[in-house]
């Protein structure tokens, strides 16, 4: 076996592990049949030992990875967004040791989970550094920000099992369409892997050409069955279904094809899930969360974001500033993955001051965990799938 | 507004709300609550109390954690908005200028892109209204930092070890009860060895421990300020310097806005992943996308003019460093970075013409022009030379009959010959540009014919010298120390005092991590038997809890 496909059997085996471990973890906060919780402590034990068994697996793939590549692997998106998956499960052991908190990885582990599968449905194989790229600083700079992004998505994985209690499920309300929300966008996640894995498995292809922006002849290739056309587009392909209709240049309707595919399988899935449950995905979590102390998920989530924000300060800005200053010759260029990463600072700001300047604690402080990882994961997703920058190394 | 003075002989500025030497309420307001407003230790803040003329009321405006947090939100979401279409730095245009940027928005992007463009979106982070928002965050950060600080620190350095009952029974931890008579001197042991620093006065005690952290929002705040003031001081001359500079391999060139120094190109080098031997592990990725670049270098040697030697003369030139400047590996000298960010490769360098007969296609010799200093005659010897009458680097075209040239660098050389040979001693006029050649004066007999060309290529360096980098560092090292010290520490006290019939009252404060202080609270009280806390906040929201549910229940009684 080489270095990377012993890597890669890591990876599997910390999948494996993390799925194991959410459902021992599920049946610990769940309790028995009489309302008791005399084993949760013991069951979250078992799931805790699983966890760490499938995070050593996952550094493990980590160290081997780097020595099979010879550089820190966090040079794309497959190797960022899967030590992504890492740290977020590190941030958990981290808030475990300290509360002993079961509920909180029945939710963060199968985010952790989603996370790894949307990294592998990028390319995995090792791939060279670009000059900018060859440098200590790669290593310093992605792994602090990995870290405190880790260590942040917690702080939201707490609010949201907050949320999961305290949002009455039974009556209308903006709360009740929000939390909905959340769970709705975590399905159509799971409905792009599921879309990209059977696409890629059939070998699905459709090749076109095109005029791009400035009016120049281009050619493209979807892996997905094209539901929107580039602009001026001509099927090079055979059989190809043809789109239903066909967007302007400054569109890439490759794109656009693959997020309405996810959208399209997200919520098919949704509903199969609705129909069988008979509840929204929201209530289903009611059960598991009534054991579940507030005040341990506000503390949490707060000391999450305590331990998060200076991280992040020092990997996303200060050491990122540093490395700018001597790879591009500028500290800051308004680079769009920068002001993102700006955003998620002012973010936090704001959450610290109105937390302890205006008394935001509880339910608020919830959704402002939930919506600080939404502006990371758009950070990570968005900037580097549609806008395209100079951090755009997927 | 007057000074308060309180009955224990103190004088509090105006608009204090607890006694900063003992602690009594001042106000009619806080003396009706439960429990002591703490946040600010009760001190009286500008904003707070003077709202009168306008000076208060930008004051006041500036100080509020909502008005800072407005502005935080506005920045945020500006940011986010100046992402969604490209910022005019990254646009490609063929003339940079006002027109063309804001005709390239309206074209590439629509309607959209011309209110983007109207609104300064298309260049945000340089718009007045985004400095403006900046500016303002930075007054905010200044005044809400004095409004909170001035008087917390005079509040924090004045307070006095023995607190007015009602303070202490306003506190979140309190006891009270009687307690064995060496409790007093067993609980100072212990809360020194807990590393807390004890004040003693008459039959009170005073515990207090990481006062420091209490400044840690004010120590953050000043390193943001400090940082800021780096980037303005971008804004003045001198202390920025970002220039290009294109350099040719074989060239040696006066560094811009660097006097004194030069550099010369030795070599220029690009290399792209092979894919074989070490590389042989990422032959699939290389595969997959085509060509990726490994290495770009340039080759050079930094000279410096001799101190004495008159401006400008480069004669006398001093190497000072040879050095391969590679990405992430810039040149420094004497506070400047010059940075491998451009090339263009294969500029002509030189051309080698034969001069031929048209019909025997015999050859006379050879000549070769440099592109860069062309000679205006070349003699091949045997009464044979050519003359060049007109050079025009980056050929255009034609007007009113001349040969145009666009720009100065040899992209398109055109040359204008006269061709002398013994048997045409009047010589043949012809004007060649690459792949053609016009007889301007009729059919000639002999014709330049294209050999082979010299090429080279062209560095883009960029010379930077930042001397606000320091600044900016510090500030963000004292932010970082701000931070730490108010987030990973607190502000925690303890009042003990012995009453006159014998029992132990105590009282506990902390700036955060009640649980902390209660731990540290439950060790002193086992250790010197004090009598049993309760923590106030915590009983009021029981309570405040039962209400609700007796109210729910009564409700569905009803």
């Amino acid at each position: 076996m080489t270095m990377a496909e012993l890597s890669s059997n890591l990876l599997y085996v910390a999948f494996v592990a993390y799925l194991i471990a959410t459902f021992v973890f599920g049946g610990a906060v769940r309790g028995n049949k009489e309302g008791s919780f005399k084993s949760e402590g013991r069951w979250g034990k078992v799931a805790f030992v699983i966890t760490l068994i499938g995070f050593f697996s996952h550094l493990g793939y980590f160290i081997t990875r780097w020595s099979a590549t010879g550089h820190a692997p966090l040079s794309n998106m497959f190797e960022f967004t899967t030590a992504f998956g890492m740290t977020l499960v590190g941030g958990f052991i981290i808030l475990y040791l300290l509360y002993k908190t079961p509920v909180l990885g029945m939710i963060v582990l199968p985010v952790a989970l989603l996370i790894i599968a949307f990294a592998s449905m990028f390319p995995s194989e090792v791939s060279p550094l670009i000059p900018a790229l060859q440098t200590n600083w790669l290593a310093i700079h992605v792994s602090t920000v990995v870290i405190a992004e880790g260590i942040l998505a917690i702080s939201a994985g707490a609010g949201l099992v907050y949320l999961l209690k305290v949002v009455d499920m039974n009556k209308k309300s903006k709360q009740r369409f929000w939390l909905e929300a959340i769970m709705y966008s975590l399905v159509v996640v799971m409905g792009f892997v599921i879309a990209s894995s059977y696409f890629s498995l059939t070998g699905y292809q459709a090749d076109f050409t095109y005029v791009n922006k400035d009016g120049n002849e281009s050619s493209i290739t979807y892996n997905m069955p094209p539901l929107v056309g580039m602009n001026e587009y001509t099927s090079l392909t055979e059989g190809a279904m043809e789109p239903f209709f066909e967007t302007p240049a400054i569109i890439n309707a490759s794109k656009i094809t693959t997020v309405l595919w996810s959208f399209f399988v997200g919520t098919i899935l949704y509903w199969l899930i609705r129909l069988v449950a008979r509840r929204r995905i929201a209530a289903i979590f009611k059960p598991f969360v009534k054991n579940v102390s507030l005040q341990l998920m506000d503390e949490i989530n707060y000391r999450a974001v305590i331990i998060g924000f200076p991280l992040f300060t020092l990997g996303a800005l200060i050491f990122a500033m540093i490395w700018a200053q001597i790879a591009w010759s500028r500290f800051w260029g308004w680079d769009p993955k920068e002001v993102w990463a700006l955003i998620t600072w002012l973010f936090y700001a704001a959450y610290l001051h109105l937390r302890l300047g205006k008394g935001w604690h509880g339910e608020k402080s919830a959704w402002l965990g939930v919506v600080g990882f939404a502006i990371i994961m758009f950070n990570l997703v968005a900037v580097n799938l549609i806008i395209a920058g100079l951090h755009s190394y997927a | 507004m007057e000074k308060m003075q309180c009955k224990c002989g103190h004088v509090n500025p105006p608009g204090t709300i607890l006694c900063e030497s003992c602690g009594r309420s001042l106000t009619e307001e806080e003396q009706n609550k439960k429990l002591a407003d703490m946040r600010y230790e009760g001190t009286a803040r500008r904003s707070q109390t003077y709202n009168k003329s306008i000076i208060d009321k930008i004051w006041n405006f500036f100080s509020s954690v909502k008005v800072g947090v407005s502005i935080i939100v506005l920045l945020l979401i500006a940011a986010a908005i100046g992402t969604i279409l490209p910022q005019a730095q990254y646009v490609n245009v063929p003339v940079r200028n006002d027109a063309t940027i804001k005709a390239y928005y309206a074209d590439v992007y629509g309607e959209i892109g011309k209110i983007y463009h109207f609104l300064g979106f298309h260049d945000l982070y340089s718009s007045a209204w985004f400095i403006i928002l900046v500016g303002m965050l930075a007054i905010s950060l200044i005044v809400a930092s004095l409004d909170r600080f001035v008087p917390l620190y005079r509040s924090l350095k004045n307070q006095r070890v023995l607190r007015h009952p009602s303070f202490m029974n306003k506190q979140r931890i309190y006891a009270e009860g009687p307690a064995p008579e060496d409790s007093m001197q067993k609980a100072e042991e212990k809360l020194k060895a807990l590393k807390y620093k004890v004040t003693l006065d008459k039959n009170g005690l005073l515990a207090e421990k990481g006062r420091f952290s209490r400044w840690g929002p004010y120590v953050n705040h000043i390193g943001l300020i400090i940082f800021l003031f780096g980037v303005m001081l971008r804004m003045m001359p001198g202390f920025y310097v970002d220039e290009t500079l294109w350099i040719r391999e074989g060239e040696t060139r006066a560094i811009p806005d660097a006097p004194g120094y030069f550099l010369e190109n030795k070599n220029f080098t690009m290399e792209t992943y092979t894919g074989e031997g070490e590389d042989a592990k990422f032959e699939e990725a290389i595969d997959r996308v085509g060509s990726v670049a490994k290495n770009y270098q340039t080759d050079i040697v930094l000279y410096q003019t001799p101190e004495e030697s008159l401006p400008g003369a480069t004669d006398e030139i001093e190497e000072v460093k040879e050095h391969a400047i590679r990405v992430n590996q810039p040149l420094k000298f004497d506070g400047y970075a010059v940075y491998q960010m451009d090339f263009r490769q294969n500029e002509l360098r030189a051309m080698t013409f034969d001069l031929t007969n048209k019909e025997t296609e015999e050859s006379l010799g050879s000549l070769t022009i440099d592109l860069v200093n062309p000679e205006k005659s070349y003699d091949l010897g045997n009464d044979t030379r050519v003359d060049l009458l007109g050079y025009y680097p980056d050929f255009s075209g034609f007007e009113n009959g001349e040969p145009q040239t666009e720009t100065p660098i040899p992209n398109n050389p055109g040359f204008l010959v006269r061709m002398f040979t013994p048997e045409t001693p009047d010589g043949e006029v012809s004007f060649i540009v690459i792949q053609n050649t016009i007889e301007p004066l009729g059919e000639n007999q002999y014709k330049l014919t294209f050999q082979n060309a010299e090429t080279r290529d062209v560095s883009g360096l960029t010379i930077r010298k930042d001397s606000t980098l320091p600044i900016l560092g510090l500030g963000g090292l004292i932010f970082m120390i701000g931070v730490a010290q108010g987030m990973y520490f607190n502000h925690r006290r303890f009042w003990i005092q012995r009453q006159e019939d014998g029992g132990l009252v105590l009282a506990g404060h902390t700036n955060k991590n009640w649980y902390g202080l209660k731990k540290d609270l439950d060790q002193v009280s086992e250790f010197a038997s004090l009598p049993p806390y309760i923590d106030q906040q915590e009983e009021i929201e029981k309570q405040e809890k039962l209400k609700k549910e007796q109210k729910l229940e009564g409700d569905e009684l009803s």
